[in-house]
């Protein structure tokens, strides 16, 4: 019977040099043998090792491979002040729109604090006709919603975008501070509505219990309309990270505001105008004035495949791969340029397509060998269009820091490098 | 830059509607002691200021036991933040936020210190300690003189450099 040669063994040169796969595949032992018919008979099988024994034993909580550690945040804390800081979510990394839990990003003022959630309790005080203490026990008995939605921080991409010139890092050292989750908690509107809001209030300041105390101001309408006091995330209780036990949620806002570890709610005419709101979380203009109260996070993308530190390995098809999001609701539609910018083609939106929530895209793409920059451009449902850096430059200059959202391209060169580019 | 299309107001329009919920009424009433214990927030117009009293001659000897390690000599930054100088720079090509020349409201800077600092010890000082580094700041920035006290009363009249220069973002929505 003839024996058939696979694809995979053929011939790449005169005098019998073969594929260099065949050394992968069958070993030196079976070369020996002298005849590539000989192979598909060989009686010592090769396993591989892990088909040779049982495996490992079940385990009560789950963890990843180990070929698979090497995928990290990367962590950036303060001198001196190892809880603050931030870590950044490996988007070259991960597909699909969910962020596993353990690479949520990270953004901490004081260190996580590991709450007892039998100790912790929500105080609900201030402008309201009753003053309310909540426990975690009481909480789990009120009504819960679960939505997949992002959080960005705010000064996400600032990296990507205002230095002078371009920073070379991966795309999650660049764009890595927004993840996407389902949270499930109770609608903040039941506790206020249980507590009775003086109706000439007009905001709320959040406050958390950790070492920072740190607190926000968050308009009555916003805390009325879809905020969420969330206990769950993507099927689990709170990482610690995350604000375990309570955190509030507040969809579409800059991260800041969704403060961690939720302690206390005390319900105001006023902003409270707190240390965070003012001298951080605004954003400084050429002229001197500073915007202040800058909520929405705006339409942006990003392609994470290829990405700086992905090497494309020759010409030929390669799929292009992205996220995009709004705070102001769905992606109706991103664009990929593969020539710098100057033509560009509708993208895969990969359902679901929710509302504030990380949109997956796909294209393909043949890459022909030549240097090029490969960009995306979301349009989100209130056609809002993601701008370029130079319009958001020439609107803002570029002594602010947070809420940028510019167009990134990605240079590719002759030898598939990838790397971040001003286009 | 931000075009606004009908298709997708169209498409906005059929959001669903959540229909508004109820909860099984599980809050316990706080008493007033319980909330004044609970509650450390001063506001930008200085309620919620304690009793107590300072002044930067008293805050300098706790500036350097407390706060130097990290915020260096007078304020002028090591490890972490400058809170000291940057006046007059903001509109510049290198402009420097600190606590005269950026915030805009003194009672934040005793709520501040007051609930985070210091950063390895938050809420173990006194108020009076709280109010004489809040002065000793604001002393460093040329805003109050050495001896000034600042105290409940004094504290809300301190205007800072820069309270104009920020353009609200958001506006609340009007009332029906």
């Amino acid at each position: 019977m003839p024996v058939s040669i696979p694809d995979e063994l053929e011939a790449v040169a005169g005098n019998g040099l073969l594929h260099r796969r065949l050394f992968l595949k069958g070993g030196a032992a079976v070369l020996g043998a002298g005849s590539l018919g000989l192979m598909t008979a060989a009686p010592a099988k090769e396993l591989p090792p892990w088909m040779r024994a049982p495996g490992r034993p079940l385990s009560g909580y789950g963890s990843r491979s180990p070929y698979e550690s090497h995928v990290q945040r990367r962590v950036l804390a303060a001198t001196g002040a190892d809880g603050a800081g931030g870590s950044w979510t490996p988007l070259e990394a991960l597909e699909g729109m969910i962020t596993p839990n353990p690479l949520h990003f990270e953004r901490h003022h004081s260190g996580i604090p590991d709450i007892d959630p039998d100790r912790h309790r929500l105080l609900i005080h201030g402008m309201v006709d009753r003053a309310l203490f909540f426990d975690m026990d009481a909480l789990s008995r009120y009504p819960m919603v679960s939505r997949i939605q992002f959080i960005e921080c705010s000064g996400n991409s600032y990296l990507a975008g205002l230095p002078r010139r371009p920073i070379n890092d991966t795309c999650g050292v660049l764009h890595g501070l927004v993840s996407c989750s389902e949270w499930t908690g109770v609608p903040l509107s039941i506790l206020l509505d249980e507590a009775g809001v003086d109706p000439d209030a007009g905001w709320i300041m959040a406050e958390g219990a950790d070492a920072a105390a740190m607190n926000r101001s968050v308009p009555l309408a916003k805390a009325m309309d879809d905020a969420l006091l969330a206990v769950y995330q993507n099927g689990e209780r709170l990482r610690p990270e995350q604000g375990y036990p309570l955190r509030l949620f507040l969809p579409g806002y800059e991260g800041n505001m969704s403060i961690k570890w939720l302690r206390r709610i005390k319900v105001t005419a006023a902003p409270s105008m707190t240390r965070e709101e003012t001298s951080k979380y605004t954003d400084l203009l050429p002229d001197g004035r500073s915007l202040i109260f800058t909520y929405p996070m705006d339409v942006k993308s990003v392609i994470t495949s290829p990405s700086p530190g992905l090497v494309l390995k020759g010409p030929g098809l390669y799929q292009i791969s992205g996220m995009a999001w709004s705070g102001a609701g769905r992606i109706a539609r991103v664009e990929v340029s593969a020539d710098g910018g100057a033509t560009w083609g509708e993208a895969a939106l990969c359902e679901p397509v929710l509302d504030k929530a990380v949109t997956r895209f796909r294209m393909a793409w043949r890459w022909n060998g030549a240097e090029t920059a490969i960009l995306s451009r979301a349009v989100d449902e209130t056609g809002a269009v993601q701008p370029t850096r130079e319009a958001i430059i020439a609107a803002k200059g570029r002594k602010f820091a947070y809420h940028y959202n510019g167009i990134q391209a990605w240079g590719i060169d002759g030898e598939g490098q990838v790397s971040n580019v001003y286009a | 830059m931000f075009m606004r299309s009908l298709a997708a107001v169209a498409f906005a329009a059929f959001t669903a509607v959540v229909p508004a919920q109820e909860g099984p009424e599980l809050g316990v009433e706080a008493t007033p002691e319980e909330v004044a214990e609970w509650e450390i927030s001063v506001e930008p117009d200085g309620e919620g200021l304690p009793p107590g009293s300072g002044t930067a001659i008293e805050g300098e000897p706790v500036y350097t036991l407390y706060c130097f390690s990290c915020h260096g000599l007078e304020g002028q930054g090591q490890l972490n933040d400058v809170l000291v100088g940057g006046h007059g720079t903001l509109d510049g090509p290198a402009p420097l936020k600190t606590v005269g020349s950026f915030w805009p409201y003194a009672p934040i800077v005793f709520d501040y210190i007051r609930r985070t600092m210091p950063y390895q010890q938050p809420q173990s000082l006194s108020d009076d300690q709280v109010y004489a580094l809040t002065a000793y700041l604001l002393y460093l920035n040329g805003i109050i003189g050495e001896d000034e006290a600042m105290n409940a009363r004094t504290l809300p009249e301190v205007r800072m450099p820069n309270r104009d220069n920020f353009i609200l973002a958001y506006l609340p929505p009007e009332d029906d």
